[in-house]
């Protein structure tokens, strides 16, 4: 692979992927009152 | 009249991963890796990123405030938005009945196909095996003169499968599917994905999807491609996100759980992407042919290229087939579960029946009308017509309506960002706004120009006019008077406010004939 393109991946992975594992942490730091098992 | 207790997701769990369940479908394992190919490789990944964070979240972010404001589906939620809007909210239900009838039919094939995987039926010439001796197709689109076994008999498990599911309910049926399907998607595609990216030429094949033609930024087309990706692959427009956040109790973090839904969907894309130019640079290598004359998308590549893949590895090719038509079908059936659903809630909040009833009427009314359509030696022909209609005249531009509506016309952007705000981790502010008022609306609306002015000057893939307009116009077009005529016929019906059905479930839980939970929603609107 030329280094372009695997800047380009790694690049892809971090922003997608880490913003994926930013998002989960952050709902995680703010639960809903009564989250899990808390039923309707 | 609605129901005394409005049905709940059992946690926030259980709706991310039916919400991530809806966004995450074909498109991500068919498109995504084409359109990324197409338009600047690995510098598309910038307008990509652009096009999620201006119009992607925002507009997810609408549709669940929408829909968890007014606690409904489309049809009842944009009507206690504004009377009037409610021939909008049929229109998307218009919208995911035909979606619905096509999207099973793809289901059906990728079932079969995962079966056909193991004794590589296809032989030596995929092309011919698809269209020919599995499909059964006409040579042209014309009357229907014959009906296929071998695509019906799969199609009417799909059908059956859904319905159950959404027959068992929001908890027991559509959560538990998600749950038990979302974490085995992650688990089929991850090994499929390991598997390629270990094939010989599969570094070709991420270097062709990855290398980064910078020039191809300055082209407005690469844009548009980019947002309409974005668009298409999150579930945008059609209703599906209102009908999912009607579920969900009052206090829940609505802008934190969007963007959970919204990464985890291109995190998906990306590593669809990966896997099949992996499989793709393969494939290349194998033939001897450049990348650029392998890469497909759409059934091309799902039933002729993969199969083509399947045939070719040297070991274990069969198990590698299972796991792609499978991971294809469960990515499709949460997906089709969430479109029907939406029928299946419109029915039920506008006509007050219970979710049985409901989903044997309007779900068994959309399998009947897939079945009759699709195993049929025109359906080829119908879904390729239908899915490119409906697409960019049916939920584009009911998406684009909705926007202007709720923006410019009503001028209740300001309403739902408040509500957001009350409950959200994220506060919106004026961004929010700007992205849906301004950028989201152009953005929607050049691609609707872009895609009319191809369909007035280009008959779409050579085909005759009658069949176009039959197909193509008529359906995109019935679907919008079909909505139109729905709202009119019950203009005089009143659907209530969301404080009478907090009322009613409050004064049904304190007589002890609904669930003690239905108190909790008391605090807001």
């Amino acid at each position: 692979m030329s280094t372009s393109s695997i800047v380009m991946m790694s690049s892809a992975m971090v922003l997608l992927w880490g913003g994926l594992l930013a998002a989960v942490l952050w709902l995680r730091a703010h639960p809903d009152n009564g989250d899990e098992g808390a039923e309707g | 009249m609605p129901k005394a207790h409005r049905e709940q997701w059992s946690s926030r769990t259980g709706f991310l991963l039916a919400a991530i369940g809806s966004a995450v479908g074909l498109g991500n394992i068919w498109r995504f890796p084409y359109v990324t190919y197409e338009n600047g490789g690995g510098a598309f990944i910038l307008p990509y990123l652009i096009a999620l964070l201006t119009a992607g979240i925002p507009l997810l972010i609408l549709e669940y405030t929408i829909g968890h404001r007014f606690r409904a589906s489309p049809p009842v939620a944009l009507r206690r938005l504004s009377k009037p809007a409610e021939a909008i909210g049929w229109w998307q239900v218009a919208i995911c009945f035909v979606v619905a009838i096509y999207y099973a039919v793809i289901l059906a094939w990728a079932l079969r196909y995962a079966v056909f995987s193991v004794t590589e039926e296809w032989g030596d010439d995929p092309d011919g095996f698809f269209s020919g001796a599995f499909l059964q197709s006409a040579d042209g689109p014309g009357a229907i003169t014959s009906y296929n076994a071998g695509v019906l008999i799969p199609l009417v498990l799909v059908w059956v499968a859904v319905l159950v599911m959404i027959a068992l309910g929001v908890k027991r049926g559509i959560e538990l599917a998600n749950r038990i399907f979302m974490p085995m998607l992650l688990l089929l595609f991850g090994a499929l994905v390991i598997r390629a990216l270990f094939l010989d030429g599969a570094t070709d094949g991420l270097d062709a999807l990855f290398t980064p033609d910078w020039e191809a930024l300055t082209d407005g087309s690469v844009w548009v491609a980019a947002y309409g990706q974005i668009f298409f692959s999150l579930s945008i427009g059609f209703g599906i996100m209102i009908t999912y956040a009607s579920y969900l109790r009052r206090k829940f973090d609505l802008t934190g759980s969007v963007m959970v839904v919204a990464f985890s969907n291109c995190s998906f894309e990306l590593l669809a992407g990966m896997g099949v130019f992996a499989a793709l640079g393969f494939m290349a290598v194998q033939s001897g042919l450049p990348i650029d004359e392998v890469v497909a998308s759409g059934p091309g590549l799902a039933f002729v290229a993969f199969p083509q893949i399947i045939s070719t590895l040297p070991f274990g090719g069969g198990l590698f087939g299972v796991l792609f038509f499978t991971s294809l079908l469960i990515a499709g059936i949460t997906s089709l579960i969430s479109i029907v659903q939406v029928l299946v809630s419109a029915v039920q909040d506008r006509a007050g029946m219970g979710r049985v009833p409901a989903t044997l009427t309007v779900g068994g009314a959309t399998a009947l009308v897939s079945i009759a359509l699709f195993p049929t030696d025109q359906g080829l022909f119908i879904l390729d017509v239908v899915d490119r209609f409906i697409n960019n005249y049916g939920i584009a531009l009911a998406a684009l309506v909705m926007l202007v509506v709720v923006a410019w016309v009503l001028r209740k952007l300001p309403e739902q960002r408040r509500h957001s705000d009350r409950i959200s981790s994220i506060p919106l502010r004026g961004w929010w706004s700007v992205f849906l008022g301004f950028i989201t609306p152009v953005i929607l609306g050049w691609m609707m120009f872009d895609s009319l002015y191809a369909e007035l000057t280009e008959r779409y893939e050579g085909y005759p006019q009658w069949f176009l307009n039959a197909a193509g116009w008529g359906v995109a077009g019935g679907a919008l008077a079909v909505g139109v005529v729905i709202a009119l016929v019950l203009r005089n019906k009143d659907v209530g406010t969301v404080e009478d059905d907090l009322a009613r479930e409050g004064a049904a839980a304190a007589t002890g004939t609904a669930g003690a939970a239905a108190a909790e929603g008391k605090e807001e609107n």
